[in-house]
Order: C-alpha cells, then sequence, then structure tokens
C-alpha cells in the first residue's frame, strides 16, 4: 500500500533521514520506534509530504506520489489522514466544526451530511456530547480524540500517527491508544511513531526500529520484542524496560 | 462668553464630532481590508508582490499624514488634469477618508501580518493534512485567530485614527477640530470650542478603549 524508496532527508549538517526503503501492506499496523532524534517523525511527516525529502521516492497503491504533478498529488494525500503530537485541532472551532470543515470545504459534502459523518465517528471515538465545546476546553486525551474523528471524516486509507500520545498526561494515554487499537481492528492500515512499547508489542503486526536516520532492524512485533536481532535494538530495549 | 454655549452651537460640535468618529470608523474597516490584502501580499511566495507591499507600508508610514491629505487633495486632482486633460474636483471627506484609510492600511499591514504570522503552524499543518484550500484556511480558521490577537492593537489603532481625522479639517471638512475652528472665529473665542473639541476627542477614545478591554475580557473567557 505504502512503499517508500531510497528516502533521504537532510536538515542542515544533520542527517534525519539515510536511504530509508520499507514497505506497507493494507490493513497492517506498523509502528516506528527508536529513540529520540532517530528520524521516526521525519519519516512519518515524508510519507505525508508535510516534510519534503531530498531524494527518493514514496509510493502510494502502486503509484509515485510527486508534487510535481499537484492535483493528483493532492488526491493522493487526502488519502491518507494524520494524527499529530500536539493535535492541533482549530482553536476558533467547536468540536463538531472541527470534523465538518474538511468534508464540507474538500470533499463537497452537504452540511447535513458532514454532520451525520461527524457525529458517527465522534460517537466512535467517544466524544459525542462535546459536540459544541472548544478544543479548550477538552483534555489531552479527548483532544486527541477529536483530531483522530476528525482525520477519519475524510475516510482515509491509512492512518499516520505522530507521537501520538507523547503530549498526554498518563493517565490520558490508554484512552486514545485503544481508540487506535479499535481502528487497527477495523482493518485500518496503520503507521504509528510511539515510545509506547506495550503498544507496539501487542497491535502493531510490525514495528520499524530507526537509529540516527537509518532502519536498524524491521520485524514482526512479537520477534522483535522477544528476540531483537541487532545489538542496537537489543541495547535500546535494554534500557527502556525496566524490570 | 456664556452664549457660546448655545444648543445650536453645541450640535454643531456633535455633528462635527459624528463626522469625526465616522471618518474613523471608515478608515479603519477600508484600512482593514487593505490591510489584509497588503499582508497576504507580504506573506506570498512572489517577490513582485512583496515588494509592491514592502513599497507600500514604507511610504505611508514614513512621510508625514498632512502630507499625504494635502497630496491626495490638492496634489491628485491637479495630476490627474496632466495626465487627462479635464479637471476633477475633490469631495474633502471622501478624500479624508482615503488618505485616513491608505495611511491606516500601512500600519495594518504589519498588524496583520504579524497577528498571521503568530497563529500555531500547526493550524496550518493541520489544515495541509486535511486537503483544505489555502484562502479556506485563512478566511476560517487563520485569520479569524490572527485578528483575536491583535485586538488590542487594532484598537489602539482606531484611536490614533479618530484623533488623527483631526488633520482633515485642513482640506476643510467640517469634522470636529474644524468645527470648534468655525465656533472660535465667529465668537473671537477659541479658548471654550477647543476646549469643548477636546473634551469630546476624549469621551471617543476613553469609552473606546473602555469597551476594547470588556471585549477582551469575554474573549480571554472563551480560551
Amino acid at each position: 500500500m505504502i512503499k517508500v524508496e531510497h528516502l533521504y532527508k537532510t536538515f542542515g549538517e544533520l542527517k534525519a533521514l539515510h536511504d530509508i526503503n520499507l514497505e506497507i501492506d493494507e490493513g497492517e499496523i506498523v509502528c516506528l520506534i527508536g529513540p529520540s532524534g532517530s528520524g521516526k517523525s521525519t519519516l512519518c511527516r515524508c510519507i505525508h509530504g508535510l516534510e519534503k525529502a531530498d531524494k527518493g521516492d514514496i509510493y502510494l497503491d502502486g503509484e509515485k506520489m510527486d508534487p510535481k504533478e499537484p492535483a493528483k498529488y493532492a488526491e493522493q494525500r487526502k488519502k491518507m489522514g494524520f494524527v499529530f503530537q500536539h493535535f492541533n485541532l482549530f482553536t476558533n472551532k467547536t468540536v463538531l466544526e472541527n470534523c465538518m470543515l474538511a468534508q464540507t470545504s474538500v470533499a463537497g459534502k452537504s452540511r447535513a451530511d458532514a454532520e451525520k459523518t461527524a457525529m458517527e465517528l465522534l460517537t466512535r471515538v467517544g466524544l459525542a456530547d462535546k459536540r459544541d465545546e472548544y478544543p479548550s476546553k477538552l483534555s489531552g486525551g479527548q483532544k486527541q480524540r477529536v483530531a483522530i474523528a476528525r482525520a477519519l471524516c475524510m475516510n482515509p486509507e491509512v492512518m499516520l500517527f505522530d507521537e501520538p500520545t507523547s503530549a498526554l498526561d498518563p493517565e490520558m494515554i490508554k484512552e486514545v491508544l485503544d481508540v487506535m487499537k479499535d481502528l487497527g481492528a477495523q482493518g485500518m492500515t496503520m503507521v504509528v511513531v510511539t515510545h509506547e512499547m506495550n503498544f507496539a508489542r501487542k497491535v502493531a503486526d510490525r514495528v520499524i526500529f530507526l537509529d540516527g536516520g537509518e532502519i536498524v532492524e524491521i520485524a514482526k512485533s512479537e520477534d522483535f520484542f522477544s528476540n531483537p536481532k541487532t545489538d542496537r535494538a537489543k541495547d535500546f530495549l535494554s534500557k527502556i524496560f525496566y524490570d | 462668553m456664556g452664549d457660546i454655549f448655545t444648543t445650536e452651537n453645541l450640535i454643531f460640535m456633535l455633528r462635527g464630532a459624528g463626522v469625526s468618529l465616522l471618518l474613523a470608523l471608515g478608515a479603519v474597516v477600508i484600512g482593514c481590508v487593505i490591510g489584509i490584502l497588503f499582508a497576504a501580499a507580504k506573506l506570498s511566495r512572489s517577490k513582485i508582490l512583496r515588494f509592491i507591499a514592502n513599497v507600500y507600508v514604507e511610504i505611508f508610514r514614513g512621510t508625514p499624514m498632512l502630507l499625504q491629505v494635502l497630496f491626495f487633495y490638492l496634489g491628485v486632482p491637479v495630476l490627474y488634469q496632466r495626465i487627462t486633460g479635464t479637471r476633477m474636483s475633490a469631495d474633502p471627506y471622501i478624500v479624508g477618508l482615503i488618505a485616513l484609510s491608505c495611511n491606516s492600511g500601512a500600519y495594518q499591514t504589519e498588524l496583520i501580518r504579524s497577528g498571521i504570522q503568530s497563529v500555531d503552524k500547526g493550524q496550518w499543518e493541520a489544515g495541509e493534512t486535511l486537503g483544505i484550500s489555502y484562502p479556506t484556511m485563512m478566511k476560517e480558521i487563520i485569520l479569524p485567530q490572527a485578528f483575536k490577537l491583535i485586538i488590542p492593537p487594532l484598537v489602539s489603532e482606531f484611536i490614533t485614527l479618530i484623533k488623527d481625522s483631526s488633520l482633515i479639517s485642513n482640506i476643510g471638512a467640517l469634522e470636529l477640530l474644524y468645527s470648534a475652528q468655525v465656533l472660535g472665529k465667529r465668537y473671537y473665542d477659541y479658548l471654550d470650542p477647543l476646549i469643548l473639541a477636546g473634551i469630546m476627542y476624549l469621551c471617543m477614545t476613553v469609552v473606546t478603549s473602555y469597551l476594547s478591554r470588556k471585549v477582551e475580557r469575554r474573549m480571554a473567557q472563551s480560551d
């Protein structure tokens, strides 16, 4: 479904991504893990096109994503939903309006249709009763669930999550991960940048371990956590799990 | 003195104050439209648009406002005649409004630009990932948030305009200051009309800043 070939990205001197190659199948849940600064967020942002790679290609459903063909590129990007670490809900819009704006202005739906879809998805993330609140009145976990519902309103084929729980209070993390787990169970293709190792272990099909802008290891998630192959991954895992 | 404060004269002054207030209101609204357009030009990728916006801002912020008023009233008709060969009569109220608007537009360009730039970048990124177009983002998300940020300086711009509208007295528009001068000339007494005009200016500016503080407080509650 998604294929990345020889992707390179630098920020000034810093090599953020170096020769990244990977493939993600339809319905698969893949977690990108690794230390801070390993390039996992940059990779996630490059897949959607929020960052422009210096070199390399990204394919969606077998077709190359090329910003030089703006119309086709925009259509391809619409197939991907994106969830940010800091939610990025529209602060001057209510929860319901957040979920409706793109539907009416981009997908060209009527207000009634858009509202119906929005309410379905808000119900799914358990926040139908917050429809008329402004984001400032919500907890972090609620904001992130609204952000997920907002992305789902555009009916994406793939969901990209860029550290969706890193800005949350500890007791809010589970409610967001539960929503994501449900989404995965319903067959959504998901790419998740995360530090939540238990989520990666239990929910992901595969993990991609990055360090220093390079992919160090790609493995089935149970294999990776029980039997990491590379020394770098062993070292990483030994440092994050507290026995 | 005494007989200078007749009802008739007070109404004459109040009418002048009304003209001043209308000129300031008109200028702040037109200046805002100009400001949005030139702020968009300043933030655009086009070098030419950025250059035009910069020149506009520098000219109107870098020359005296009285010069601008006189230029529009006395200079532009000459220019018009040189180009077209026909005469043009300038209405002092309309010319005054144009001059004030252009001047305010330059200040508001900078205000609105800085307001737009202080909106969280994440809002743009969210719009981008949802496929929302630039004009829709601007209209629905960025400008409303930017305006909330710049309400205090925008109000002080309006207060400046109430006072600066007095410059229009120089081209014969019967606003508050000119009304005071007319009365002064008629009664050979400039002291009382000028004090009265000052009090009326103060009323307008003080009430404006009081209202803006109230609006600000209400807006802060919704955050």
